[in-house]
């Protein structure tokens, strides 16, 4: 009977070592996954665009509106690719995402402060917050005409409209994505003797990135579309072409094919800088802290 | 198995070492917390006085509600006491949690060498630190680990390591198995002690479980609740390698059982 002798300590080892093998989440290894998932879910939206262009197709075909007013979708892609080939529209998407980027980088680094002062300070919260969260509501193509009279028709006008537009939401992401830390993680930090500016470089930042990028997106659709708003009205021959002002072009020449044209290329370019920067940042980081479950 | 009675009669209870022993390592001087200042609400802790001597492993031991957590935290200096002192001569205490309170958006080998870094050792030690900590809790290679890739007993491990990390000489531990399974938990056990022993530490090791504090502690104090004050201790000198079912712990454990079962009991009255 050996019931009771206690193990000796290279048992103790070799039953630790079991147990990690055991409990070590085995994950399986497809080497075409990522493949499998880019096709997956790029046939979907692709199904969705063709059957989009029929239903324009047959709305067209059926001659409910004079051709001037409603243009068919071969029309709109001639006059895509007449605006490619005499490199206009390349020129006007470089003009407009400059404009966007540049506005975007002083909203991250405003809203992030602002975010953080939100967060950290609650006589700030009390007195700034619900301001803040008003400004988000706010369409920003209301600071447009504001922004004429300060900045005069100028690059500075519409890069103020997109800093209006997109600040709030990047302080707010913050501001939820700090509110979401786990309070276990500041004690841990101070512990671990994380104090002051340190506390916010090692554990504030990093703990509250997930709500921090969901508002960095969504303040760069804030962006992108203040920008827009601004570039239709903003317009003087000094300014480079915008993809906005483009659009307003087509419009006073009654240009309706390159009115459809114009209004696709601004999409696809948001759809664009989504799916090739913000997706794939915010998968990364989902899945470094295993949120992203089985979806691989 | 020698055993000293603190009567919770007395006013000022001092949980004090044999008198042999080494210099202390944390001293509590009538220590009282107190988190609500309303009236009918009684303080956290009460009037609590505590030795810990250099080297020693000191189990706290009490239902819910007796501030043991509390305690711990006035020790690791995360709050400060009410009234009284607290004294601890080596300055620095490395604090673990029950939940494995690792940061997930690191590996586990960014994990200690955060704590390297915010302890202030220098650079070019890390990469030597990190394998020689993970080799101490017996997890060679896995620095490059994410948090979520791991069991929980592996976090508790990798923990300890951050712990280890601060370079302090005395462990705070805050239920630290209490979420693991019986048989890991045992496995632990076994190698929390061969750490406090290899690296010279004082632990103070929080928990409710009866015989885990019998299984590991030197000494175990049993604290009542409502307020938290100490109500009894026992010094353990069990020979031979103790386990988690040795008779001598399963014999204790029923005393101390019954002990902590009169100190709940009294709160349904």
């Amino acid at each position: 009977m050996a019931v009771s002798t206690p193990p000796a300590r290279d048992d103790v080892g070799s039953l630790e070592a079991g147990l990690d093998a055991l409990e070590t989440p085995v994950s399986p290894t497809d080497k075409h996954a990522g493949a499998k998932r880019i096709l997956g879910s790029v046939w979907p939206p692709i199904l969705a665009i063709i059957v989009l262009i029929l239903f324009w197709w047959a709305a067209y075909a059926l001659k409910l509106k004079p051709e001037f007013v409603l243009p068919s979708p071969a029309s709109a892609w001639q006059s895509f690719l007449t605006g490619l080939e005499s490199g206009t529209t390349q020129q006007a998407i470089f003009n407009s995402l400059q404009r966007a980027f540049v506005g975007f980088l002083i909203s991250v680094v405003l809203g992030t402060v602002i975010g953080l002062a939100l967060a950290k300070s609650s006589i700030f919260r009390r007195g700034f917050g619900p301001l803040i969260t008003g400004l988000q509501i706010l369409p920003s193509v209301a600071w447009v005409p504001a922004a004429i009279i300060w900045f005069g028709l100028s690059n500075e006008a519409m890069l103020f409209v997109v800093i209006m537009g997109a600040t709030p939401s990047i302080a707010n992401g913050i501001k939820s994505g700090v509110d979401q830390i786990p309070t276990l993680y500041p004690r841990v930090g101070k512990m671990l003797g994380a104090h002051g500016f340190n506390q916010i470089r090692f554990v504030i930042l990093p703990a509250s990135l997930p709500g921090y990028l969901a508002g960095l997106r969504q303040g760069w659709a804030f962006a992108w579309r203040s920008l827009m708003a601004a570039e239709l009205i903003v317009f003087s021959p000094a300014l480079g072409l915008g993809l906005g002002q483009v659009l307003d072009q087509n419009r006073t020449l009654g240009d309706m094919a390159g009115v459809m044209a114009t209004i696709i290329s601004i999409l696809f370019v948001g759809i664009l800088v989504e799916l090739c920067f913000f997706a794939p940042l915010e998968r990364r980081v989902l899945r470094q802290r295993g949120l992203l479950g089985d979806k691989l | 198995m020698t055993n000293q009675t603190v009567t919770s009669a007395t006013p000022h209870v001092v949980a004090d070492l044999p008198p042999d022993t080494t210099p202390a390592a944390v001293t509590l001087e009538r220590v009282t917390k107190v988190f609500n200042d309303a009236a009918g609400v009684p303080p956290v802790l009460q009037d609590l006085s505590l030795r810990v001597g250099a080297g020693e492993f000191v189990c706290l031991l009490g239902a819910s509600g007796c501030g043991k957590s509390t305690l711990l935290n006035l020790v690791a200096g995360l709050d400060s006491p009410t009234t009284g002192q607290i004294e601890v001569p080596g300055g620095k205490t490395a604090l673990m949690f029950q939940e494995s309170a690792l940061f997930p958006w690191l590996t586990a080998g960014k994990n200690i060498e955060l704590a390297l870094r915010l302890s202030g050792v220098p650079r070019t030690e890390w990469k030597a630190e990190i394998a020689r900590l993970l080799d101490l809790v017996h997890l060679s290679g896995q620095e490059n680990k994410r948090i979520h890739e791991l069991s929980g007993g592996m976090r508790q491990r990798v923990a300890l390591a951050r712990a280890l990390a601060q370079r302090a000489r005395i462990l705070l531990m805050d239920e630290p198995f209490a979420a693991l399974d019986a048989i890991t938990r045992d496995v632990l056990h076994e190698e929390l002690h061969r750490i406090w022993r290899e690296a010279d530490l004082t632990v103070i090791f929080v928990t409710h479980n009866v015989r885990e504090a019998v299984r590991l502690g030197q000494r175990v104090l049993l604290m009542s609740s409502r307020p938290g004050m100490f109500v009894r201790q026992w010094q353990i000198d069990i020979e031979g390698p103790r386990r988690i079912e040795s008779p001598a712990v399963s014999a204790l454990s029923a005393e101390i059982t019954e002990d902590l079962r009169r100190e709940i009991r009294r709160h349904g009255r």
